[in-house]
């Protein structure tokens, strides 16, 4: 393999491992403060790319319109999917609430499929992302540059939020125990909302992101970066926001440098992460940077 | 007479009704209808062993599609004679030993439960070192594993294009005695030492262990039994549809075994029992639904996929308001149904 070649690949693993990454803060945050992988995480990808193209097709909004109106709209449906599915059921067994998670995916995809219908659809590329240019003979999308620039923004962005200020302090602090929490006049029903807002807007970011690299949209598409951001929150230590994009970049660049030097092995990608999964889950379950997580009750 | 002696009457009785009804099907009934109530049979063996790990172990195991598949591969490989093998694996030819094989059914069928269980014996190191989301999760994972592998393995598997032309050897008799038999097995293994260590353990892990009860024998236990007759239903669903593929076992499968049993009520056989049969029929009734209709001047459209926006809100809503489904976690005996027709008569 060329220098060239492998650099070409290197930004691209870079660029999908920034995606996996930025859908796998919500995965932690949520985790985090509920302890429940919130399955319906993924869909929010596939309701941000719906939005966005009927922001720009329906609507004709231009796209400096339309992907941040698709980010605010994704983060209010996410509070509604928690008001729904999960605060019913704050006090019921766990197995309950994973349950309602499952279905609530699968309501969103069939509910997608069913309005939209399962054609897929083709996402309109603004140029600025499409554009492609070359340095150093390595051609390069826009996009491929924008999507890690764009994450360690937001994800600088978010640190601040959940370490400089009074919300951030409260959310950190429900994630510790409920109880005391309360205690201390927080309103905990405000504070796990706010969390879905925050996760489900930036999964709606990489939505967006994800919608323009591969610009199929179908009422599918979020499931398998779902499950792959998941893997990469715990690759880094389930809870901890730094260690879930670190995770998703590991798991981007694993993949397709797995894929670029071994390509009999591209249709085991998917597989790939899963055996990641076992590996870390056996060796060790607390992932990079995490630290051993509190069972609450 | 004693209790023990009426019971087993009673129950020797109800089995001489069932499979006369179902030989009153066989000879009187539709296609379609046979066809229903094979569904029904399969439904029940795989919804009573899939309740056996989430509903009595209480650990949200999501892989049964992976156990499934194996079983249904491995029993349409046993079957299939060695010249429809040649002509059906067209890009890459069958490995050795499988491509001269061919064996009666019912040998295939104990082969696809017992490879099954080989396979969960060694998921189960990883699966059981983990508990709740993390447990959901890797066995979501091995699913989706196994169907990759079904996908990519071509010698084995003919990837993406199946296997076609099995024989339809799954009948009334066959699927519904073997869903009989996982009742049988099942429901003696939830009565013994071994079922109640296993509700112990879904009550509270911790107390299990204190009382002496070793968590990972028992749940990997429960786990085997449930792969193998996973395994033996697939191999059951392989020769009822008698066309296989990758896409046909996917997530989605566990999902609808899923509503079966936290409809049913997640912990109790008989919950998953009327689970798989309003299933398997509510799911065939529901596909008015999906058809054109005319409500007075109104029409509408058919719209594919209702369905299942249908069960997604169905099994939300059984979750969030009914958590226990149809039977909690009781179970139907006689003495409760004798009690009702005498409390009836007074």
């Amino acid at each position: 393999m060329t220098t060239k070649i492998f650099l070409q690949q290197l930004s691209n693993g870079i660029s999908l491992g920034s995606l996996y990454g930025l859908v796998a803060i919500g995965y932690t945050m949520v985790y985090g403060i509920l302890r429940l992988i919130n399955f319906a995480h993924g869909d929010l990808l596939m309701v941000a790319a719906y939005t966005a193209i009927y922001g720009i097709t329906l609507f004709s909004l231009p796209w400096y319109v339309s992907f941040p109106l698709a980010i605010i709209i994704t983060g209010i449906i996410g509070i509604l999917l928690d008001k729904c599915a999960y605060k019913p059921l704050r006090d019921a067994p766990r197995i309950s609430l994973l349950i309602s998670a499952i279905g609530a995916s699968f309501l969103l995809e069939n509910l997608a499929l069913v309005i939209i219908g399962g054609v897929p659809k083709a996402f309109p590329r603004p140029e600025v992302f499409a554009k492609v240019i070359e340095i150093g003979g390595i051609r390069i999308q826009m996009l491929t540059i924008y999507t890690p620039i764009i994450t360690l923004i937001l994800l600088f962005g978010l640190l601040y939020i959940v370490f400089h200020t009074k919300v951030g302090k409260a959310m950190r602090a429900a994630s510790v125990d409920f109880e005391t929490t309360r205690l201390m006049g927080i309103d905990l029903d405000r504070i796990i909302a706010f969390t879905f807002l925050l996760g489900s807007s930036l999964a709606a970011a990489g939505g967006v992101m994800w919608a323009m690299k591969y610009p199929q949209v179908n009422p599918f598409m979020g499931v398998i970066p779902g499950l792959k951001a998941f893997i990469a929150a715990v690759l880094g230590g389930i809870g901890n926001i730094v260690g879930a994009v670190l995770g998703g970049f590991l798991l981007g660049l694993g993949e397709i440098l797995l894929v670029a030097f071994m390509p009999e092995m591209a249709q085991y990608r998917d597989a790939f992460a899963f055996a990641i999964l076992i590996l870390v889950l056996l060796f060790r379950p607390t992932g990079i940077m995490g630290e051993p997580l509190v069972d609450k009750t | 007479m004693t209790k023990t002696r009426r019971n087993l009457i009673l129950n020797c009785a109800s089995l001489v009704v069932l499979f006369g009804i179902l030989w009153l099907f066989q000879e009187y009934g539709t296609e379609y209808q046979i066809r229903i109530l094979n569904n029904i049979a399969v439904f029940i063996t795989l919804a009573v062993s899939y309740n056996l790990v989430n509903g009595i172990c209480g650990q949200l195991h999501l892989g049964p599609n992976a156990f499934i598949t194996i079983g249904a591969y491995t029993s349409a490989l046993l079957t299939m004679s060695p010249t429809e093998k040649q002509m059906s694996f067209i890009i890459k030819p069958l490995i050795w030993p499988l491509s001269v094989i061919q064996v009666p059914f019912w040998i295939s069928l104990i082969m696809a439960g017992t490879v099954a269980t080989v396979f969960a014996f060694f998921i189960s190191f990883p699966v059981f070192r983990v508990r709740g989301d993390y447990l959901a999760i890797v066995t979501l994972g091995f699913g989706e594993v196994v169907r990759v592998l079904c996908n990519a393995l071509q010698s084995v598997t003919n990837g993406p294009l199946g296997l076609k032309g099995l024989k339809p050897y799954t009948n009334l008799w066959w699927s519904w005695s073997i869903a009989i038999f996982t009742i049988i097995v099942i429901q003696r293994l939830i009565n013994s030492s071994w079922g109640r260590a296993m509700k112990a353990i879904r009550e509270n892990e911790i107390a299990a262990q204190a009382m002496g009860v070793d968590p990972f024998k028992h749940l990997m236990m429960a786990f085997l039994i449930s792969a193998f007759f996973s395994g033996v239903a697939g191999g059951l669903l392989a020769h009822l549809i008698t066309t296989i593929s990758p896409t046909l076992f996917t997530f989605f499968l566990t999902f609808n075994l899923l509503i079966i049993i936290v409809v049913g009520g997640l912990g109790s056989t008989t919950g998953a029992v009327i689970g798989a049969t309003l299933f398997a029929w509510g799911g065939e009734a529901l596909r008015v639904v999906e058809s054109p209709m005319d409500i007075g001047p109104i029409h509408i459209p058919g719209i594919p996929g209702m369905r299942m926006v249908l069960f997604s809100v169905i099994l939300m809503v059984v979750i969030i308001f009914a958590r226990r489904g149809i039977t909690g976690r009781n179970e139907f005996s006689w003495d409760w149904l004798l009690g009702k027709l005498s409390f009836g008569s007074r």
